[in-house]
């Protein structure tokens, strides 16, 4: 394509011409301009604003108030709640994303594609829905309701509850990002560490790992995300107990509908913080990726 | 050993076939299929009239008219407008590019109650963007289309930038060397090709829009018949005891998602098509 666009560029009169490389597929400057300034002032109104408003109504009433609203004993352990939701769901899923991936890219079996499709669905279930089919499993009238209440056992409105929906909602992150991967590496590698004379475990631990450690992290960084920001699944399964059931986004709705807007902003501040170092780390990592992807492609070719 | 004899369909020299597979198949068994079951059995458990009244009364059809209207109309607008970011990501440098692109996905990183009272903040009547608007956003239908919007605008930019970036400028060039304007070949060069990409993030951020519940709750008011979402009906028939009714209308909302889902995985494969053979 640099035939086309080079006599543009050696024309006489190169200094007048439009400095692009594509002449001819280039538009008008206003035409970019207008694209430009709709597009920026889409992301303006929808995104930018609301992420500084976060930000802005947190900090409106000076560091004290913001101090207290982070620190305060319900605030604290609603941060504690949220840890230990993500702590607990986090490795599950990756554990799943892990075997599931292993399964499905290295070997050829019947019934792969319903298998690729089961993953994908939680993503298309309505987080309500998601806590709904665990009230209708473990709640009071539920399957295991009776059993779990003989026994002195609390699963919904208790944090095993908040666990579980917390584990449907983020179920997807991990095996969607290692299985693309994985099913483009191929066999090959493992294949020769076997013939080698690695155990199954060595191979695991010496070669697969290795070669998709950072579409793992990628795959759990958003876990994280999505299982600290959590808010309709964990809703309806917490009760809503000050100090016992509620997770940061919980106590933010709380605090909210208690009118107490700048402390609902301060805590909120601390997931819209974890939401920007989200992206910070996804940046990082989605460019390693891309280059592993691309050494990986250039070496099927 | 079972699952390798059944199911594998030739001899693989890699070892740990039974466990990854038997593990995935408990796991996403116990985490999903059964509970996704109980919802449709207790379903099955009621009467067809029973189901019907639960499913059909005005108060739940007035909350789908909303719930659909306004993620249709949300979606439309992140496909227009997606389509803008995708193409001025891909195609022109300006100030903070790379800035601007990493933030587009904030919506997927962001918890949806934090959205929700920003967003609130906002469009309200006093609000940064709510003040100079000469009808009302927050609290009403409108807000919930503005919460909609917010929740779907990754997916028309993420699933259209790959594609654009794809693009062969050999095509472009030769349809402007065949005397096509810049629109032309834009409608009937460009176009064509990111179609099926579009569609899928149109419908990605539909499916995604029907079942929202955090970020919308917060602006929407929720006044019965006027600003209630479904999910959010789910959770009102839930907090009165009605499971029963509460399961039914999940159920309606769950076989529209699969619905969607099985249109999302043929849009997806005809986009793969398409694009292995530019």
């Amino acid at each position: 394509m640099n035939t086309l666009a080079a006599p543009a560029a050696a024309a006489p009169d190169a200094g007048a011409a439009p400095r692009s490389m594509h002449p001819a597929t280039t538009k008008a400057p206003w035409v970019r301009a207008v694209l430009i300034a709709a597009a920026l002032a889409f992301l303006t109104l929808f995104l930018f604003v609301p992420l500084v408003t976060v930000f802005f109504e947190a900090f409106k009433k000076g560091w004290d108030v913001y101090l207290a609203a982070i620190t305060e004993p319900d605030a604290r352990s609603a941060i504690l709640l949220t840890l230990i939701a993500a702590g607990i769901s986090v490795p599950m899923n990756l554990a799943f994303g892990i075997s599931a991936a292993w399964a499905i890219a290295k070997f050829d079996f019947r019934g792969k594609n319903v298998l690729l499709t089961l993953i994908d669905l939680p993503f298309s279930v309505s987080p309500v829905i998601a806590g709904l089919i665990y009230v209708l499993v473990f709640g009071l009238q539920g399957w295991l309701g009776p059993w779990l209440q003989a026994h002195d056992l609390k699963i919904i409105f208790a944090v095993p509850g908040i666990v579980l929906a917390t584990v449907f909602v983020t179920f997807p992150f991990v095996a969607r990002e290692l299985i693309p991967l994985m099913q483009a590496q191929g066999q090959e590698q493992e294949e020769a560490a076997r013939v080698l004379g690695a155990s199954g475990w060595q191979m695991f631990w010496r070669v697969t790992l290795p070669n998709v450690k950072w579409a793992l992290l990628y795959g759990v960084i958003l876990c994280n995300a999505r299982a600290m920001g959590e808010f309709g699944a964990v809703s309806v399964v917490s009760g809503h107990i000050r100090g016992q059931t509620n997770t940061m986004p919980l106590h933010i709705e709380i605090l909210y509908n208690e009118y107490q807007f700048a402390a609902a902003f301060a805590v909120a501040s601390l997931l819209a913080l974890l939401a920007l170092v989200t992206l910070g780390l996804k940046y990082v990592v989605e460019q390693r990726v891309k280059h592993q992807k691309r050494s990986v492609g250039g070496r099927a070719e | 050993m079972l699952l390798s004899r059944t199911l594998l369909k030739r001899h693989s020299v890699l070892p740990g076939f039974d466990l990854a597979l038997g593990f995935a198949l408990l796991y996403i068994s116990l985490i999903v299929l059964v509970p996704l079951s109980a919802a449709f059995l207790k379903t099955f458990a009621m009467s067809w009239p029973a189901f019907w009244d639960a499913v059909s009364s005005p108060r739940v059809v007035a909350s789908y008219r909303l719930t659909f209207g306004a993620s249709l109309a949300a979606a439309l607008l992140n496909a227009f407008f997606g389509l803008v970011v995708a193409w001025v990501l891909v195609r022109y440098d300006f100030p903070f590019k790379r800035l601007v692109d990493a933030l587009v996905d904030l919506p997927f990183a962001l918890p949806t109650a934090v959205a929700g009272i920003a967003l609130t903040a906002i469009y309200a009547e006093n609000g940064w963007i709510g003040q100079w608007l000469p009808f009302k956003v927050s609290f009403t239908p409108l807000g919930v289309f503005v919460a909609l919007v917010f929740i779907g605008l990754p997916f028309v930019v993420r699933t259209v930038q790959p594609v654009l970036e794809d693009v062969n400028r050999e095509l472009e060039e030769a349809a402007a060397t065949l005397g096509a304007s810049r629109w032309q070949t834009f409608t009937k060069v460009i176009l064509p090709i990111v179609l099926p990409a579009l569609l899928t993030g149109f419908a990605l951020a539909f499916a995604r829009a029907l079942g929202e519940y955090g970020s919308v709750i917060f602006i929407a008011g929720n006044m019965p018949m006027v600003s209630e979402i479904t999910p959010l009906l789910i959770i009102t028939k839930l907090e009165q005891y009605d499971v029963a009714g509460a399961t039914a209308i999940a159920v309606v909302l769950l076989l529209i998602s699969f619905a969607l889902l099985l249109l999302i995985n043929s849009l997806q494969t005809w986009a793969r098509k398409r694009q292995g053979g530019v």
